[in-house]
């Protein structure tokens, strides 16, 4: 049997590969784990999506009750809405940890600029997962976290008007919004996410795991890739799921009431809470800010720091080509408590 | 006519024209300051009008004595029983009052001379209301305006300046609780905690312009322009004719008239029972009143309890969005049975008692039904991780296994 396969298609080739692929072992091992989950996560999203859009209907008028009727009537149909929309939750909280951990380690130097620039565009078409399924079970917080998400893009310069009517497929949200939502939701960004994933997953392939600076030695210790860090892994996924079905069994995420385009928003609205920190933030730039737009200001800076933090393989090696690590770290912990106390405060406030 | 455009004249010219009456009060002080500081906030200033409109005399000019002159018109303080033929002037020309207030009624003046207060007016008291009592004089502000004595939520208390005042109440030898009983009703507190402006207050009952107590006979339709459904039931009830023949007021009779309480079945039987007042507990109609009154509790425990389950699924992360809007339906049978109480029929209240029982019926069972599927889930879930926790342990001594092994073994 095995030799039919090996003849057709080569395992020992695989098995050769997996044999001398090793994993640095060192204190910061344990980060590693969470590529690994972020991954896991997005299959079990793909999984339950599928399940979901046999029942779904993406129209206004039955979106709210084909997802009611999922929870309520659908064997096992809470359960897997659940876990779709903890998961998500989670999936974006591990690609942060992931990408932190990246920065913390300094696994973004050279020769791994490009893993490090596809990792950041899956996160982006993360966050448009997000934004887009936030929207299709067509409940009110949604549907207004939606007009203040896709009042944020109205702001950005130049194309700002045109790119909200475009995300909104008119004027306001309403069935055409819902439609397109959809439409990125479970084809245009599950396309994208593939060809990104599998070019970012065919980069760490080529360049091996990456060392911190700090375990550079020619003797430093290793593990096989396969079966040691792989059974690792493997447990930190079983952890994973049982934390995604503890979330999801005890919280069942929330339907709340269906959208009311004619309603007035209601109070503390605010965004998922990935967004919470620019969200916030926004909201605390006063109106106007000298000649300009409050909000355009905003926009424009965090369009600025966008690009800042994208280009970090690049601004972390000096002329030299020496890597400055104590910026990138003391960079990374700036963001990272930035994003930290401002959500909460979002969620607070 | 020929008045109103003299006044409009007056009015357009002396907008932009001086005026010395201000100008002289507002540099003198205590008594004779104030009406020309508290001018300022005053609506008739805001559109126009000055003190010589209704104090008489000439504003355009710098001497005191020609402008007081009464050759000039000047009148002089008001005295208290021409005040509202003064302000009727105005308030009752509709060509005048078109012009700054299209929408404004003409006929408070007809109206204040209906009332109690014009009536004795007429009749030379002085110590009775007229117009600057209750919108307060120099500076009058417009009803809607929150600092009005007569806005809507300020009004009892302006009422009660007067009706409150036992000393002043009792040379008409008329009672001052009324503003201490209408403070613990449910029409005050829809006023004053939750701040609606359109609960009832005096005005509401006794009119404001032509305020007089509502008669015994027309108590009920005093009550029904907010309650008709009330109303309606009352009027074809066996107690119409009954309250009517004693002459007794209607709504009242139960509900009192400014301690107007909330409703409960405990008016219709027990120890604060108002039926009790004419029935005796073993009479028909007590055992009836008794009747409706177990009926209206046994929904309303029934619908507390299907509303209980309802919430510890809801938190517990159920849905159960269904059962609470149909739990929303029978709340709205509760009210109507105690609206039906006003038929003062069994059969009547019996209606919509037994279709809310049945909604809360299947309230409850979605309710139990929810919490026994989170349990089911809470089971299934300690199986999942129990085996996640094996496959863990499982995992982990592979690997120890594996790391055990020689070296060489170790490919």
């Amino acid at each position: 049997m095995y030799g039919w396969f090996e003849e057709r298609l080569g395992l020992s080739a695989i098995r050769e590969f997996l044999e001398h692929k090793k994993v640095p072992v060192h204190s910061a091992t344990m980060w590693y784990y969470f590529g690994g989950i972020t991954l896991f996560l997005f299959v079990i999203q793909v999984l339950t999506g599928i399940l979901l859009l046999l029942y779904y209907r993406p129209i206004p008028s039955e979106a709210y009750e084909s997802v009611q009727f999922i929870v309520t009537r659908v064997e096992f149909g809470w359960l897997i809405r659940s876990v779709h929309s903890w998961s998500a939750n989670l999936m974006i909280l591990a690609a942060f940890i992931h990408m932190f951990s990246v920065v913390f380690l300094h696994a973004y130097r050279k020769p791994r600029e490009l893993t490090w620039l596809s990792g950041i565009v899956l996160l982006g078409l993360a966050l448009g997962f997000g934004f887009s399924g936030y929207l299709l079970p067509w409940n009110k917080v949604s549907y207004f976290a939606t007009k203040v998400g896709t009042d944020m893009a109205a702001s950005v310069p130049v194309i700002g008007v045109q790119l909200a009517r475009f995300l909104r497929g008119g004027d306001d949200i309403g069935g055409a919004t819902l439609t397109r939502f959809f439409g990125f939701h479970v084809a245009v960004l599950p396309g994208l996410t593939t060809l990104v994933l599998a070019l970012h997953l065919a980069l760490v392939q080529r360049t091996g795991m990456s060392s911190p600076p700090w375990h550079q030695e020619a003797n430093a210790p290793q593990m096989p890739f396969f079966p040691n860090f792989f059974l690792r892994e493997l447990m930190a996924l079983y952890a994973a799921m049982g934390v995604l079905g503890s979330l999801a069994a005890v919280f069942p995420w929330e339907l709340g009431e269906k959208a009311d385009p004619f309603a007035p928003a209601p109070a503390g609205i605010r965004p998922e809470w990935y967004f919470l920190a620019p969200f916030y933030t926004l909201k605390l730039i006063p109106s106007h800010v000298w000649k300009f737009e409050g909000e355009l200001l905003g926009i424009l800076g965090f369009g600025v720091l966008i690009v800042w933090w994208v280009a970090l393989p690049f601004w972390a090696v000096n002329r030299e080509g020496i890597l400055r690590t104590r910026w990138v770290t003391g960079a990374g912990v700036a963001l990272l408590s930035y994003l930290a106390v401002f959500s909460l405060l979002g969620y607070l406030k | 006519m020929r008045r109103t455009v003299l006044l409009l004249f007056a009015v357009t010219a002396a907008a932009s024209a001086k005026d010395t009456c201000l100008e002289c009060h507002a540099a003198l002080e205590g008594a004779l300051q104030a009406p020309a500081k508290a001018f300022a906030n005053d609506v008739h200033a805001r559109y126009g009008f000055g003190c010589a409109d209704c104090h008489g005399g000439d504003r355009t000019t710098d001497d005191m004595e020609a402008s007081m002159s009464r050759a000039r018109g000047f009148l002089g303080k008001i005295s208290r029983t021409a005040v509202p033929k003064l302000c009727a002037r105005c308030h009752s020309d509709a060509t005048l009052m078109h012009r700054f207030k299209p929408q404004q009624r003409v006929d408070q003046y007809a109206q204040y001379l209906t009332s109690v207060h014009g009536k004795r007016l007429a009749a030379g008291d002085v110590q009775v209301a007229n117009c600057v009592d209750c919108h307060s004089v120099h500076d009058i502000r417009e009803v809607r305006h929150a600092l009005s004595p007569v806005h809507p939520l300020r009004l009892p208390e302006t009422c009660a300046r007067c009706h409150a005042d036992q000393a002043r109440m009792a040379r008409y030898k008329l009672s001052a609780d009324q503003f201490a009983a209408y403070r613990q009703s449910v029409h005050w507190e829809a006023l004053s905690k939750r701040g609606d402006p359109s609960a009832p207050s005096c005005a509401s009952c006794h009119g404001n312009h032509g305020a007089t107590p509502p008669q015994v006979a027309s108590v009920a339709a005093v009550c029904g322009t907010c309650h008709v459904l009330l109303e309606d039931l009352y009027k074809k009830s066996p107690h119409q004719p009954v309250f009517a023949e004693m002459k007794a007021g209607g709504c009242a009779v139960c509900h009192e008239h400014h301690a107007i309480m909330h409703p409960t079945s405990e008016m219709l039987a027990g120890p604060r029972a108002v039926c009790v007042q004419c029935h005796e507990a073993t009479s028909a109609g007590g055992v009836a009143a008794a009747e409706m009154a177990r009926l209206i509790r046994d929904l309303g425990s029934a619908l507390d309890r299907s509303e209980a389950v309802l919430k510890r699924a809801r938190e517990s992360g159920m849905e159960v969005s269904e059962p609470q809007i149909r739990q929303i339906e029978a709340r709205e049978n509760l009210v109507k049975a105690r609206v039906a109480v006003h038929a003062f029929r069994i059969a009547a209240v019996k209606k919509p008692v037994g279709d809310g029982l049945a909604i809360a019926a299947q309230t409850l069972r979605a309710g139990e039904e929810a919490l026994k599927e989170r349990d089911r889930r809470r089971i299934g879930l300690a199986f999942a991780l129990i085996t996640i926790v094996v496959t863990l342990a499982g995992l982990w001594m592979a690997i120890r296994v594996i790391e055990g092994r020689p070296e060489p073994a170790r490919r």
